[in-house]
């Protein structure tokens, strides 16, 4: 029986990029390039090793997001992945987090899945909850947060790092993962492997696929509104020594200055 | 008056300082009630009392320490059905946000997470965050629902607001779903004995620059009652538990003093610190961008300027 596995993925502004609002208070796309976020390579990096470790699997990238969203399933199908879903409608726009679970559960639910993997949180949002707003939707437990995962005999098992605790997690399939960034390096596209994803299947989606009504979702569907986003007032310049012997002193005076010693 | 459901956070009925700035938000938007959860549960009432819960609503069950997550929110869900909250307030740590997550779905809410802030308004509590790495500050609300919003560590004073702390068990049904991820083993983090990474008052970290030797920062953290944070290169050095991390993917901190040594101030190392009120920052190259952060900055190397920063601060200290 194949293992189907599913990878979602989020397309972001490109972090070392000037990432700012656009009137609307959305993220402003055209300012700053757009890249698959380096958090969900882990997700896609993960599933592509349990893919390997069973007789039969496949892999499928799902994505919910603008045309230009297409390059982030473009880059995880030349990682390995087999195929990739578009969930794209002018509709999403301004979609929030409760909105984007709702397009994604449809869309995992339409493809069929043993075993959806996500990141750990985006670049953009870093919300870290559509993982388990996914779990909440589909019904199926969430194993989340992940620094090991691996699967056997139809369960899932992994290791999540806790604030205060360890703990070795397990959950029957079909289930919701999530891994950190301390799962395993992501390995880079192939020659070979870049030249192959550009055959590979990309299904497009939009609302009306998935039975879902526009006014459901982006701004007019929101749970939540933004009220204003301003830049963040540049830190009045500190004062920049250097350490000519005096260093720590001078920091001492400093920090008894501000009343910390 | 309105009430405010706040999700409690504490180790065997330790209640954890960001709940009590939870009770100080709660206490802007209405009457806190708070909601204590598996072992130890009816230890935390009187604390809450003391920081303003006017009840307490309380549940112990074996199924909280043995299954992630669900069992939480199933409790949040029946406490928002007994008490028709004006808002949720949760903690914004990993668990807390997954928790808060669900129950916006399950009740049909938005949500807004890692708040810095939060204030009464006309339609509901304004929420302020802090976002793209700290370069853009937010004002957002909930316009669908009961809102529900987490709330980071060190956003709000610990108040002391003697309130009357009623403590009501809350009945708590659960269900196939409850039970479908479980705990198999957990073993505890050791403690450092130094104060909770994302609670401390002062934070001193630690980067590639370190050069594996962590004792000078340590020295330091304790002549100064600090926390001691690590770059994500420091760990993924295996220099410093990964606990420790400090940034995008490691905790969030707001600490009054965040001390910087041997780290350069890659983006996704000020996304985890930028909000911190005074930032010191010590290294050897003086185009490091954490300089551009720094309240004062020290060129030099940190094997110089740390020692004789914590016997000052020891000497001082008497
Ligand atoms: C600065 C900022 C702040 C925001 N604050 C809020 C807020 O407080 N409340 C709110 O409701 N919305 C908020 N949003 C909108 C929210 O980010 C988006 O709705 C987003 O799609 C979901 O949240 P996230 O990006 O934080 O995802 P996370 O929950 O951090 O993502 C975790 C994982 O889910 C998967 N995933 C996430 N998005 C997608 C996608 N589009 N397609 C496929 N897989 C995906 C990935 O595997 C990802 O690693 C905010 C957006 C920004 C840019
Ligand atoms: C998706 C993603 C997530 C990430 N998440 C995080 C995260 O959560 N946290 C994080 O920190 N990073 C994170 N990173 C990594 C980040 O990009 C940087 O690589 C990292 O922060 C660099 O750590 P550093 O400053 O210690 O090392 P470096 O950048 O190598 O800087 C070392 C600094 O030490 C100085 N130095 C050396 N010797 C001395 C000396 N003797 N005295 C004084 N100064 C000295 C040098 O001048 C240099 O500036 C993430 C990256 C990605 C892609």
């Amino acid at each position: 029986m194949t293992l189907k596995i599913v990878v979602s993925v989020k397309y972001v502004p490109d972090a070392a990029g000037d990432r700012t609002f656009a009137d609307d208070f959305t993220v402003d796309r055209d300012e700053a390039d757009g890249l698959l976020s380096e958090l969900d390579e882990y997700a896609v990096e993960q599933a592509l090793r349990i893919a390997e470790a069973v007789e039969d699997a496949e892999v499928t990238v799902v994505t919910v997001g603008p045309e230009d969203a297409r390059a982030a399933l473009g880059k995880a199908l030349s990682m390995g992945a087999d195929n990739a879903i578009h969930v794209e409608d002018d509709d999403l726009h301004g979609t929030d987090a409760i909105g984007t679970s709702l397009v994604l559960a449809k869309a995992i639910e339409k493809t069929g899945f043993d075993l959806v993997v996500c990141g750990m949180a985006s670049t953009d949002g870093a919300m870290g909850v559509l993982p388990a707003m996914l779990a909440e939707r589909l019904d199926v437990p969430q194993v989340t947060l992940l620094s090991e995962v691996s699967v056997h005999d139809g369960a899932v098992i992994g290791r999540r790092d806790g604030d205060a605790a360890s703990e070795r997690l397990q959950a029957a399939l079909p289930a919701i993962v999530s891994v950190t960034d301390q799962s395993g390096e992501a390995r880079y596209p192939s020659f070979k492997g870049i030249m192959a994803a550009k055959k590979k299947p990309v299904e497009t989606l939009d609302l009306d696929d998935l039975g879902l009504e526009g006014d459901e979702l982006g701004l007019a569907g929101s749970y939540t509104v933004v009220e204003a986003a301003a830049e963040r007032p540049a830190r009045t310049a500190g004062v920049i020594v250097k350490d000519e012997g005096e260093g720590g002193k001078q920091l001492a005076e400093f920090l008894a200055g501000q009343k910390f010693i | 008056m309105a009430e405010v459901l706040v999700h409690v956070d504490h180790a065997d009925g330790a209640v954890r300082k960001p709940t009590l700035e939870l009770l100080t938000l709660a206490r802007r938007l209405g009457e806190p009630v708070a909601l204590a959860l598996g072992a130890g549960a009816r230890e935390t009432t009187a604390v809450l009392a003391e920081h303003g819960a006017t009840r307490v609503l309380t549940h112990e069950a074996s199924e909280y320490a043995d299954y992630l997550v669900v069992p939480k929110v199933d409790a949040l869900r029946a406490a928002v059905a007994a008490v028709s909250p004006a808002a949720v307030l949760v903690p914004s740590s990993a668990e807390g946000k997954e928790i808060a997550a669900r129950l916006a779905i399950r009740i049909g809410s938005g949500i807004v997470t890692d708040a810095i802030d939060v204030e009464a308004g006309a339609e509901g509590p304004i929420v302020t965050q802090s976002v793209f790495a700290g370069s853009y500050t937010t004002k957002s609300r909930v316009s669908l629902g009961t809102p529900v919003i987490t709330v980071k560590p060190n956003s709000a004073p610990v108040e002391p607001a003697p309130a009357a702390g009623t403590v009501a068990e809350l009945a708590v049904g659960f269900s196939d779903s409850t039970r479908g991820t479980r705990i198999t083993e957990r073993i505890p983090r050791r403690s450092s004995g130094r104060p909770e990474l994302t609670e401390a008052a002062i934070v001193v970290a630690g980067g590639r620059g370190v050069n594996g030797d962590f004792t000078v920062l340590e020295a330091l953290a304790d002549a100064l009652g600090a926390a001691v944070g690590a770059s994500r290169a420091a760990v993924d050095a295996d220099w410093y538990p990964h606990a420790q991390q400090v940034g995008q993917t490691g905790k969030s901190v707001s600490p009054q003093l965040y001390i910087a040594a041997g780290i350069s101030g890659a983006i996704q190392h000020r996304a985890g610190m930028q909000t911190a009120k005074t930032i010191v920052a010590i290294n050897k190259d003086p185009e490091a961008p954490i300089f551009d952060l720094a309240d004062h900055g020290v060129i030099g190397d940190l094997f110089e300027i740390v020692p004789a920063l914590t016997a000052e601060a020891r000497a001082r200290k008497g």
